[in-house]
């Protein structure tokens, strides 16, 4: 039993990290009502500009500055020659040239800061604590524990952001209705750049995360692809279902890993490793064909 | 009758304005003008383009040709954040609040042409910023009140009925305190009660604030009631102009309402 819950619990925290891509995803879904397919690029390339700006020498605190600034000049950049162009556009349109913006940055990212694999030292160490294992026998490693409380500050920073200001009250009228907000005289264009720049910083947050984990790689744009089930099972628009969605994702991932093999190889004989690659995906398949919408997603009731 | 409500000079003059959207005409050569103060009612079949004559006030369309003299100032086009900026505010023929916020969320966006505090002391929930927000409030609290429905203001506003949310929406125009009220269709969908009390809180608009309304509407009755004066349009051309008496026994109006014996 101790076993399952150190499985659980790594499985939880990891999911958390799966959370973190997500709130970048959900941001800027519910801010422009645009599925941001570069939102995985995006992590990609602001931990590479963290390590390609240590590799010219800068420190570390003052790389991930630069690489802030570099995300947020990205967000306005991207506001600016690409969105502004398609207001009012149907949203398949923006989605498209958010799967044009990935390659770019897919591109423009080692280009600018090399593509060999680095690693991001965040100086946390990936291994149990050592007080928990003696007394309880569950191995909890000290970096999970650091990102997931990392991750719970800003999704509550988030959260009042969005709740309690202005600047957030005229995000989610954005998201809700174009026209009615322009109406009012919201600026669209501020409000999509500061978007955008809120989803960048969460993307580096992601990157320093990641990247200290498996190295800045190429492989993290995959692995931000984990948000899509966590996104599929938390609902599109909102923020505590992006976190629910990962820890259900990170945790069934992990069980899967360790309980299906065995009872298919009694099956089927065969070997039935690397379950978590594909799992979350059929998961999440699965939880489509019964609730659409998602945990905390928005039903949809259309006149007909 | 209190000053008010005295009719004043010509504010909005629209010259000859065309918009058309590839091939197809919406608007043609069409120009009238709106006097402070007054209710400016914009009527015609459906497809007649009184939505797009709308829309070309508010900026969201940008007409071909013709000019708009607003305050004095001329303008071919305008974007529709600037047009708000300068006290124009509406609501839609399809209802357009924030269908998962509040409806004080709602009604506190109505504000935000007249919020200033910066963007940072704003995400921080400073000083000047949350007293910023609490005379925000005062303002949203009167027109609650003024709109009656306080009942609702926790509610978001996809639970409400159709008749309680077209007031939202004129509830969120109005904390904009804007000097020029734009309404499409402010009472379609609604039954007879409803459309009453509309009309009360339209007039009562006009009357206490002084707002200058320019208003689409179906119902011939509530038209011909409260309109100051009625532009008539009919294929996206006027075809009438004046008083609601005048407009009435205009034959071309009739004609277009009718339909003429071949």
């Amino acid at each position: 039993m101790q076993f399952f819950f150190e499985v659980a619990i790594s499985g939880l925290l990891s999911g958390l990290m799966y959370s973190l891509v997500a709130l970048g995803f959900v941001l800027i879904y519910k801010a422009s009502g645009v599925f941001n397919f570069a939102q995985g690029a995006m992590v990609y390339f602001a931990a590479l500009a963290v390590v390609g700006l240590m590799d010219k020498g800068l420190p570390m605190w003052a790389a991930i500055i630069g690489s802030f600034l570099v995300m947020v000049v990205l967000g306005l950049a991207t506001e600016r020659f690409v969105l502004r162009k398609l207001v009012n556009q149907p949203e398949i349109t923006l989605f498209m040239a958010t799967i044009g913006l990935t390659f770019f940055l897919e591109g423009l990212g080692p280009m600018l800061f090399g593509n060999e694999i680095r690693p991001i030292d965040l100086g946390i160490v990936d291994e149990p604590i050592m007080s928990i294992m003696d007394s309880v026998g569950i191995g909890i490693s000290k970096f999970d524990l650091f990102a997931s409380g990392t991750i719970i500050v800003l999704v509550i920073l988030l959260a009042v952001f969005f709740q309690k200001t202005k600047v957030g009250r005229a995000l989610r009228a954005v998201a809700d209705d174009h026209q009615a907000a322009l109406s009012l005289g919201i600026p669209l264009q501020h409000i999509w750049a500061i978007v955008w720049g809120l989803a960048g910083f969460v993307a580096l947050v992601a990157g320093l995360l990641w990247g200290s984990r498996n190295g800045v790689q190429f492989a993290l744009t995959m692995t931000a692809l984990k948000a899509l089930p966590v996104l599929i099972l938390g609902g599109f628009t909102s923020i505590p279902g992006a976190i629910v969605g990962g820890l259900i994702i990170g945790a069934s991932e992990k069980l899967a890993e360790i309980y299906i093999p065995p009872v298919m190889q009694d099956w089927f004989g065969g070997n039935f490793g690397g379950i978590e690659g594909w799992f979350p995906y059929v998961f999440a398949l699965l939880f489509l064909l019964v609730r659409p919408e998602g945990l905390f997603g928005e039903k949809h009731i259309d006149r007909v | 009758m209190t000053d008010k409500r005295q009719i004043g000079d010509v504010i909005l003059d629209l010259q000859n304005i065309s918009l058309a959207f590839g091939g197809v005409k919406a608007l043609t050569d069409i120009s009238f003008d709106v006097r402070q103060h007054e209710i400016r009612a914009i009527i015609g079949p459906n497809g007649a383009g009184k939505s797009s004559m709308l829309n070309v006030i508010n900026g969201v369309y940008h007409p071909q040709q013709g000019g708009i003299v607003f305050h004095g100032e001329t303008r071919r086009q305008m974007n529709p954040t600037k047009v708000a900026r300068q006290g124009i505010a509406r609501t839609f023929q399809n209802i357009a609040l924030f269908k998962g916020m509040t409806v004080l969320d709602n009604i506190m966006t109505g504000r935000n042409t007249k919020m200033r505090s910066g963007f940072l002391a704003n995400a921080l929930w400073w000083g000047p910023a949350r007293n910023e927000e609490i005379a925000h409030r005062k303002v949203v609290e009167e027109v609650i009140d003024f709109l009656e429905i306080q009942h609702i203001r926790k509610v978001p506003v996809g639970r409400l009925a159709y008749g309680l949310q077209k007031r939202v929406e004129l509830a969120r125009a109005l904390a904009a305190e804007p000097s020029m009220l734009l309404l499409d269709e402010p009472m379609a969908g609604m039954n007879v009660e409803e459309k009453q009390d509309m009309c009360r809180f339209i007039l009562d608009v006009n009357d206490q604030f002084g707002t200058t309304i320019v208003l689409i509407e179906h119902d011939m009755g509530v038209v011909m009631d409260i309109s100051d004066r009625v532009v008539v349009l009919d294929y996206g051309k006027k075809i009438g102009d004046g008083t609601p008496d005048e407009v009435m026994n205009n034959p071309e109006v009739i004609k277009a309402y009718l339909g003429t014996t071949h």
